[in-house]
């Protein structure tokens, strides 16, 4: 016996280091038809591990204090050295895990992976996604631009719309009666401490859910219903490592490429990433003429904006308001929404098709209308989509099971 | 004494004792979290900060306006001309609360023309939907983009809401209600104080 192995033997006696090992990387048996689609989870890992980093690092010469903030900002990015390219990883970065985790939810649309036996994954997933919407949603305001100014203004006074309580509520989350530099300041405290911490361990519970029933696939059949009995594997099961761990550094390799072009080429890319006016100092007495969140919420921020009438007595910023946090939520519902016969795209009907291909052009073109100055024509398109938007949950039931769906195989179909 | 056997647990105690020590647990818990959260409302610096402003109103051209900060938020104070107050009247049918029965103004000015003198209109300039500060579009007519049956006011640059030259909101607009209208008082023909009134704070 080698001293390594000797080494090993006395871990393994005090930490359970071979067998996390061998349970989640080389005895974890995964689907072996997974494609393109599948390269998204750890994708999110590794963009996590980047925000981490270069986080870190921009903590050590950023200054949560409204009078330095910009000025930090701007000190990194001119005297720090490498402070630019540290700088525009994590701005590209925010926006590349958006990138990620909208094609990886996409993916569970696609393949039905939010259903029976893994809502559980589905839920968790999604509060990884809302802590994520906050993570940057605070990070946001450190620049101390224009944009971080309003931006934050107007998401803070969203919770003023709820009845009673939301005045007081929007005090609370602020700590001053505008946003200034004791909303700085804990907006930092949540960015950098408070929300990464809950979001790793989001993370690890949403993989250990995800190894506990195992992946779904492309074909949406369940390969633990053919496992070999002598061995107790899955017949269509591969080991994640060295099979998979192999594939996804393919995919880590042509995501750094896209993500270094982006990063060292266009970090702004054009106004969607980087805005422009969050080049310009925060000023409380004059909001920009052109105020817009950045992209990754602007479908929410459009259905926001859509409702323009008050109903039972109560006014329209309340309703707006509800409508866009239902936006979000109703995804929570998902599992339970469809009642589809089979899970993959592959074996749906024309109506599933359909109704997916349509909610995903509403979702992006609601996007697209959310970063434009609002005209009645594009309050009126914006209402149109978000009914559709709508549509695709609330109609999910009855379609899916009179969707004329195919039969689905035994086994795996590569 | 080891030949004796064990007496059964006595289970209603072990459970009494659970509920107790979860339920006394609970209350330190809730009591350790209310000054964690009040520890996030406003500190006494930032309520202090909120002390009255004196503005000299006597520069502000007939037709213009002019911004101070109160309370870390923008003050309007616009010099309405006649033809400007001529406006306010014709436009009841088009807005939300022509009369201001919204308490959103000290009852001094729940007038048509929402201030203490017609001439002056003092007006908190926060957008009453999200908190964005619309920008002005005095003039009337298409002068701004604004269509030509614009009466002048105001427009908020992030969710298109409009406002009159009284701070009135328009129907089918996102801000609920009027423009918020601050205490305030003068203390001469030319010199305000906002922020304050007669009556005290």
């Amino acid at each position: 016996m080698s001293k390594l192995t000797g080494l090993l033997n006395w871990v393994d006696a005090r930490f359970p280091l071979t067998s996390s090992w061998k349970e989640h990387l080389s005895e974890y048996y995964a689907p072996k038809n997974f494609n393109f689609w599948y390269y998204f989870g750890s994708l999110a890992l590794l963009v996590l591990v980047i925000q981490i980093v270069t986080g870190i690092l921009l903590t050590m010469s950023y200054k949560p204090d409204a009078a330095q903030a910009f000025a930090s900002v701007e000190y990194i990015m001119r005297d720090v050295p490498w402070g630019w390219l540290i700088r525009y990883m994590h701005s590209t970065g925010a926006s590349m895990f958006f990138v990620v985790i909208y094609l990886h939810m996409f993916r569970a649309l696609l393949y039905g992976s939010f259903r029976k036996p893994r809502e559980l994954i589905w839920i968790i997933g999604m509060l990884i996604y809302l802590t994520l919407m906050a993570e940057a949603f605070f990070g946001y305001l450190l620049p101390w631009g224009q944009m971080s100014y309003w931006g934050a203004q107007v998401i803070v006074n969203l919770f003023s719309a709820i009845p009673l309580i939301g005045e007081d509520l929007s005090l609370w989350v602020r700590g001053d009666y505008v946003v200034s530099d004791a909303t700085l300041n804990r907006f930092f405290a949540f960015h950098v401490i408070a929300l990464p911490l809950v979001l790793i361990g989001l993370v690890v519970a949403h993989i250990l859910a995800l190894h506990e029933v195992g992946s779904n696939n492309p074909d949406g059949i369940e390969i633990k219903d053919n496992v070999d009995p002598e061995t107790g594997i899955p017949r269509d099961g591969i080991a994640f490592h060295p099979y998979y761990t192999v594939k996804d550094i393919v995919g880590v390799i042509v995501f750094l490429a896209i993500f270094s072009t982006v990063m060292f080429f266009v970090p702004e890319m054009g106004g969607y990433f980087l805005e422009y006016n969050n080049f310009v100092p925060a000023d409380p007495l004059h909001t920009p003429d052109h105020i817009a969140p950045i992209w990754y919420f602007t479908p929410f921020y459009s259905i926001l904006r859509a409702v323009t009438y008050p109903l039972f007595g109560i006014d329209a910023k309340f309703w707006g308001v509800l409508a866009m946090g239902a936006s979000v939520m109703i995804f929570f519902a998902l599992p339970w929404l469809d009642r589809g016969r089979v899970k993959s795209i592959r074996y749906r009907g024309w109506i599933f098709k359909t109704a997916l291909t349509v909610f995903v052009i509403s979702f992006m073109v609601l996007g697209y209308l959310g970063t434009l100055t609002p005209t009645p024509a594009t309050t009126m398109a914006a209402q149109i989509l978000s009914i559709l938007y709508f549509a695709f949950f609330i109609l999910m039931p009855w379609y899916t099971r009179i969707d004329p769906v195919k039969s689905v195989p035994e086994r795996l179909q590569t | 004494m080891d030949d004796q056997p064990k007496p059964p647990p006595d289970t209603a105690k072990r459970r009494f004792l659970t509920i107790a020590t979860g339920t006394l647990g609970s209350i330190a818990a809730v009591a350790v979290a209310a000054p964690f959260v009040r520890s996030m409302m406003p500190s006494e610096r930032a309520k202090a900060a909120g002390a009255p402003v004196e503005v000299d109103i006597g520069g502000i051209e007939p037709g213009l306006m002019s911004s101070v900060e109160w309370r870390g938020k923008p003050v309007w104070i616009i010099n309405r001309t006649p033809e400007m107050l001529a406006t306010l009247p014709k436009l009841e049918e088009q807005l939300v609360d022509p009369h201001s029965t919204q308490p959103l103004q000290p009852e001094y000015c729940q007038n048509i023309h929402r201030s203490i003198k017609p001439q002056y209109l003092v007006v908190i300039g926060i957008c009453t939907h999200l908190g964005c500060s619309p920008t002005a579009r005095l003039r009337s007519g298409d002068e701004n983009a604004m269509g030509a049956n614009w009466p002048g006011g105001f427009l908020c640059p992030c969710h298109g809401s409009t406002f009159d030259l009284a701070g009135r909101v328009f129907q089918g607009v996102p801000a609920p209600v009027n423009l918020e209208v601050p205490k305030y008082t003068y203390l001469s023909e030319r010199r305000l104080l906002i922020g304050e009134d007669s009556n005290g704070a």
